[in-house]
């Protein structure tokens, strides 16, 4: 206990005295602000209140953009010009290639089968009974961290030779049919599908709940009014419901393609990116961290976010043009 | 008022910090000076020494030294950090260099040379160096002819794991000859076992294992010449010496015969590949001295006759005498004050290095170190190899070369090579296009 409090206690107290030296800070500026009268008022009480937000923004993201962007022309160790060479590599390398099928293959597929498979629960799990039961429960993989999903999966799709025991749970589910296993994660290219399942499991229960949300919203004198008309199960549903709730559904359709574009912790956990299972995050990674390639490493990071802008700007013209709407 | 409080609170973290950073030295009561009276006493200095070893085995290092500072009087402050690959070039750029560093990879000793800030070894260094090391040692501590860093600690990857139990139980002798080696692989073969564990699987790093086998048998089949050439790519992997290095071993761990699923090497992790060894799964394993940590995991005992241990990976040419590939980490000096020289020419003694072995876990080539000494019977197996002065020692070749074949191409494309039947004629052609072209 003694141990526990002289490790912990100078910890603490440099904690509580940082922070106690943020409200100082604080008040001092907000004593400047309170002081200053007339027609400095305003343009002081904007700058204080505008600019730790815009110092953060500088130095937390943009400054490091340009840096990146800059970085993407230059050597591994950032000290001289290499031109284009390193855009040039990602058109020539056949490693880079498989990347980029991967990383489309997985902004197709998870966000639609993320967003699909959550519209689905929603609308089944909406109004039967105990319905925050079987809810929760598809929500908790949320929960888990990619790592921590990825050796859960591990186990799934762990492959032991003909002869022995299968203890891998798809191994001994193919073996229980009458199949035979194999190593699941050599097999291409199936092996990035059943990446992509790690993600869809642990995302699904997020699309459910959103949309969940969406279709609770939807004003039950509009689905009566439909009722009355004569709609029911898919009419209903295709003509009410789902052009109510189609923002959400882009929305979560948008998370999961930043979602995926982003993944690296499930790729670089199962396999490490080998047996053309990389894709563009995990390669920027190990370009940087672990080839300490900062150049090759920054131009993937550009081609990362080139690919990310567009869905972020459909994503947002969506949002503005349904607060238009209401 | 409550700004004073908060004043005070400041102040008393500020304080408790420096508490933190002083580090209490205990001098016990009775130190044998005897070992020590060739170094001047040089009371109240200090010397720096920056590395990446971390705790509890900078504590181990203090308790080895702690003779050596009553003696002399010089107080040696070691700081471990686990960005030191990063941090170093920065200190040395800023003029803000420890006296000494401990630098794990001769690239990086290259790199500090450039700087122009790196300090010769003093003669009592070289002349300790000359004495206890082999030539290919002192090499990898020399840059452009001149000699800077004696080596510090070590470890011996040329091991194969195996369980002296299954072993006595089978009637198997430890092999001596590669010829040996493969028979008793074959007449294990013919029992129905396993005979070779393999796994490459590291995460990220998947693949790093099988480096380690073809720099073996580069080692083995053609010498330090080749194997240095290699690492600089004046011997591309094309060549038909590395391809001819590269058959052997997929004759070795990619023959089904022996290790039944090949491919299964690739999705097995590194760790997992021993488990099998103290129950008799498989048999051997081809793996760095600090596998006997993991084996031990388990539960099982290292020792020579328990559930598990290591023998020497055998030559596989005669001309080429004791390979051993393994790594290490080399004292460099930033700085000529008299007693950082004192205490560069303490740790390249046998007298620090044969204190440190005695408490355990930790290897040094340095053949004035009575084998006698060591605690850990891996490390006396290891020590046997690395300190015999007619060893050729190749330090890990992936460490050496370039990070984007080191720790890129070269996993990555051997990693194919077990996982995918990649051709060896594809993967040494990938691997070459990786190499930088500056």
């Amino acid at each position: 206990m003694s141990d526990f409090l002289s490790v912990n206690i100078p910890k603490f107290t440099s904690v509580f005295s940082a922070i106690g030296m943020f409200f100082i800070v604080l008040a001092v500026l907000f004593a400047i602000a309170g002081r200053a009268n007339g027609k400095k008022a305003r343009p002081i009480a904007l700058v204080i209140f505008l600019a730790p937000a815009l110092i953060l923004l500088l130095a937390g993201l943009i400054i490091p953009a340009i840096r990146t962007f800059l970085f993407s022309f230059m050597n591994p160790d950032s000290n001289a010009w290499v031109g284009f060479d390193n855009y040039k590599w990602m058109t020539e390398d056949p490693n880079v290639k498989s990347i980029m099928v991967n990383t489309i293959l997985w902004i197709l597929v998870v966000p639609i089968f993320t967003a699909a498979l959550g519209l689905l629960l929603a609308i089944m799990l909406d109004r039967i009974k105990h319905e925050s039961i079987p809810k929760s429960l598809l929500f908790m993989p949320m929960a888990i961290s990619f790592v921590g999903a990825s050796i859960i999966f591990k186990f799934v799709y762990e492959y032991s030779e003909p002869g022995e025991a299968q203890i891998g749970l798809l191994s001994s589910i193919v073996d229980f049919l009458g199949g035979t296993p194999k190593d699941w994660m050599l097999s291409k290219p199936l092996n990035t599908f059943l990446l992509m399942i790690i993600y869809v499991w642990t995302q699904m229960g997020f699309g459910m709940v959103i949309l969940s949300a969406a279709i609770k919203a939807v004003p039950a004198d509009i689905v009566e009014a439909s009722a009355l008309d004569g709609a029911s199960g898919w009419r209903l549903f295709r003509n009410i419901t789902f052009p109510m709730i189609k923002g959400t559904f882009i929305v979560v359709l948008a998370t999961g393609v930043v979602g995926a574009l982003k993944v690296f912790d499930i790729v670089r956990t199962m396999t490490g990116g080998n047996f053309s299972t990389n894709v563009l995050a995990n390669e920027m990674y190990s370009q940087v961290f672990v080839q300490f390639d900062q150049g090759k490493g920054s131009a993937l990071a550009i081609v990362l976010f080139l690919l990310v802008t567009p869905i972020l700007i459909y994503n947002i013209r969506s949002l503005r043009m349904e607060r238009s709407h209401s | 008022m409550k700004r004073k409080g908060l004043v005070a609170l400041v102040g008393a973290a500020a304080l408790s910090l420096v508490a933190s950073l002083v580090t209490t030295t205990s001098a016990s009561a009775a130190v044998n000076c005897d070992p020590y009276t060739g170094y001047k006493a040089m009371k109240g200095k200090t010397v720096t020494i920056f590395t990446s070893i971390l705790e509890p085995e900078l504590t181990t290092l203090n308790t080895a030294m702690s003779d050596f500072q009553a003696c002399t009087g010089i107080k040696i402050k070691i700081e471990g950090s686990n960005q030191f690959e990063a941090l170093l070039p920065v200190r040395v750029k800023g003029g803000n260099a420890p006296d000494l560093a401990w630098i794990p990879q001769p690239g990086l000793l290259a790199k500090m040379v450039e700087t122009g800030k790196v300090v010769l070894a003093p003669k009592a260094v070289v002349a300790n160096v000359d004495k206890y090391w082999s030539k290919s040692w002192k090499a990898y501590g020399t840059v452009k002819g001149k000699f800077y860093a004696a080596p510090f600690g070590s470890n011996m990857k040329s091991l194969v794991w195996y369980s002296p139990k299954q072993f006595a139980k089978n009637g198997y002798k430890v092999p001596t000859t590669w010829a040996d080696m493969t028979a008793l692989a074959d007449t294990m073969a013919g029992k129905g076992q396993t005979a070779f564990c393999g796994g490459i699987g590291s995460g990220g790093a998947t693949g790093w294992p099988a480096t380690d086998w073809v720099e073996q048998m580069v080692l083995r089949e053609y010498g330090s010449d080749v194997y240095n050439g290699w690492v600089n790519h004046t011997v591309k992997f094309s060549d038909p010496k590395i391809v001819a290095a590269m058959q052997k071993v997929a004759g070795w761990m990619q023959n089904p015969k022996w290790v039944g699923n090949v491919k299964g090497i690739a999705t097995t992790s590194f760790q997992d590949a021993g488990k099998g060894i103290p129950d008799g799964k498989c048999m051997m394993l081809q793996q760095a001295s600090f596998y006997g940590n993991i084996i031990a995991e388990g539960g099982a005992t290292i020792s020579p006759t328990g559930d598990a241990f290591a023998f020497y990976l055998p030559a596989t040419n005669s001309k080429v005498t004791v390979p051993v590939v393994g790594g290490g980490e080399f004292t460099t000096a930033f700085s000529s004050r008299p007693e950082v020289q004192a205490v560069q020419a303490y740790l390249s003694s046998a007298t620090f290095a044969t204190s440190r072995v005695q408490l355990d876990n930790w290897i040094s080539a340095n053949s004035g170190v009575p084998l006698a000494a060591y605690k850990n019977p891996v490390d006396k197996l290891s020590a046997t190899y690395l300190s015999n002065p007619k060893s050729t020692f190749g330090f890990d070749a992936s460490d050496l070369m370039p990070a984007a074949v080191g720790a890129g191409a070269e996993w990555k494309e051997f990693t194919a090579w077990f996982g995918e039947g990649k051709s060896i004629a594809d993967v040494v052609k990938a691997i070459d296009a990786a190499w930088p072209k500056s």
